[in-house]
């Protein structure tokens, strides 16, 4: 276990260094939100209806920077090597930087969203509601890019490479997150949509780190 | 013959040899029957002379979902099982499912204008088709990422395997939610379709399945040929050094 708690406070410590990328990610959702008004007009009924989709997007995009430096840092500079004698299982290594990964770009990105949220108009009592809602659902989307990360470990141009990879796999996560969104806002109550939603992260929660143990156990050189 | 006997690439090519052009004769053939009866079958009671786009957006919907299966099983068969020509097959069932998932977008959409009114609706079999689209792309651009084909074919595999839950989620997507598109007229037991129309449509989905096989099969011999070369052109170069 202190293997992994190590992997965990390492990254922790990399990513809230200068150019590590936790920052970033709350800048990049930041200007998001704030683009996407000039592009559909200053239309507040309008940003109302569409304030959630918005915000998981930006959050979705947001998770996605940085994705591929998970384990292409660690494959310069050999630690994957290292990794990959550990005696710990490589699935619990993968998603302790995965979990490293979420602290430092997720929950950050959680953290502004009711801040977001008040400028795209949804109302103060739901904030809390929308805030959950991507709380629960960052650290699938995190666990899902996990696979991509290590796919493009060792590729130089990766970055882009893993976020294609991941969007098309991440569309379950984003209807239900945009729906139990909506119904948060609409009913103040979590219903139904949340607990798929809950489901379908504790899947990805599972997926990611075993598929992304085979990826970086059968990619190798 | 057991399976394993065909990893030796120069039986493959043997084998190939007869077979696609076999295939591919087969395939004219019935494509061209099952088009003719098709073209000869009567008209739709709603859409008139346009059902006749189904005679070949059917079997190419079939084949995006056959070509996807066909890959997932390459890909078990590179990671689990280690066949030597897995990860080859898992490349040509990739090229030409995504040539056929385009085509099966493509005459939808045409289709779909005079009869639903629109090229495109978000529906849930049209957007879970684009989404196998999409996973067809993420595979293929894997594959042109990596200089080794052996690593890029194991990460393509990994990829596959990922992206398979999106099979059941199209082949279901008209029975789980409302959707424009049709639902399934053909199942197991019996079917909904007249076997006027029914016959034409299964003689040419057979017919694309033997071209699909044919082109398949040509893709997996392309693809040990330029492995060869490559190889060729390394051992050259290195000679060269040396």
């Amino acid at each position: 276990m202190s293997t992994l708690s190590a992997i965990v406070l390492r990254d922790l410590k990399v990513a809230l260094r200068a150019g590590g990328g936790a920052g970033i990610g709350v800048i990049f959702f930041l200007t998001l939100v704030t683009i996407v008004p000039f592009a559909v007009g200053p239309d507040m009924p309008l940003l109302t209806r569409i304030g959630p989709a918005i915000l998981w997007i930006g959050a979705l995009l947001a998770s996605l920077l940085g994705l591929d430096r998970i384990f292409a840092a660690d494959h310069e500079d050999g630690s994957l090597d290292q990794l990959l004698l550990s005696a710990a299982p490589l699935e619990l290594i993968a998603a302790a930087k995965g979990l490293a990964h979420w602290l430092a770009t997720g929950l950050p990105l959680v953290i502004v969203t009711p801040l977001l949220g008040l400028m795209l108009g949804v109302e103060p009592k739901s904030l809390f509601a929308v805030a959950l809602t991507l709380f629960v659902g960052t650290p699938g989307v995190t666990f899902l890019g996990l696979v991509a990360a290590a796919l493009s470990a060792a590729l130089p141009r990766g970055g882009l490479l893993a976020a294609v990879l991941v969007l098309p796999m991440s569309i379950p996560l984003l209807i239900f997150g945009v729906v139990s969104t909506h119904v948060a806002i609409a009913d103040g109550s979590l219903g139904a949509p949340f607990r798929f939603l809950i489901a379908i992260s504790l899947f990805f929660l599972v997926l990611g780190p075993v598929a992304a143990a085979a990826a970086l156990r059968h990619v190798r050189e | 013959m057991p399976l394993i006997d065909y990893a030796n690439p120069n039986r493959f090519q043997k084998v190939a040899a007869w077979l696609i052009p076999l295939s591919g004769a087969a395939a004219v053939i019935l494509i061209a029957l099952g088009l003719l009866m098709g073209f000869r079958a009567p008209p739709d009671y709603q859409q008139g002379e346009m059902v006749k786009v189904m005679y070949i957006h059917v079997p190419f919907a079939w084949l995006s979902l056959a070509a996807y299966t066909l890959m997932a099983v390459s890909a078990l068969g590179t990671i689990v099982w280690r066949h030597p020509l897995a990860d080859v097959s898992g490349k040509a069932a990739a090229q030409m499912g995504a040539v056929f998932c385009f085509l099966c977008l493509v005459t939808g959409s045409l289709w779909g204008r005079p009869t639903w009114g629109t090229y495109w609706d978000w529906d849930p079999r049209l957007t879970s088709v684009l989404v196998l689209f999409l996973l067809y792309l993420g595979v293929l651009a894997l594959w042109r990422a990596f200089d080794d084909p052996n690593r890029a074919g194991r990460a393509a595999a990994i990829l596959a395997l990922v992206g398979f839950i999106n099979v059941p989620i199209v082949k279901f997507s008209v029975d789980w939610w409302n959707s424009i598109h049709q639902r399934s007229s053909i199942t197991l037991g019996k079917s909904a379709i007249d076997p006027a129309m029914l016959h034409p449509l299964l003689i040419s989905a057979v017919g694309f399945f033997a071209l699909f096989l044919a082109l398949y099969l040509a893709a997996m011999r392309n693809e040990l040929l330029r492995r060869r070369a490559r190889t060729l052109r390394i051992l050259r170069s290195a000679e060269a050094e040396g």
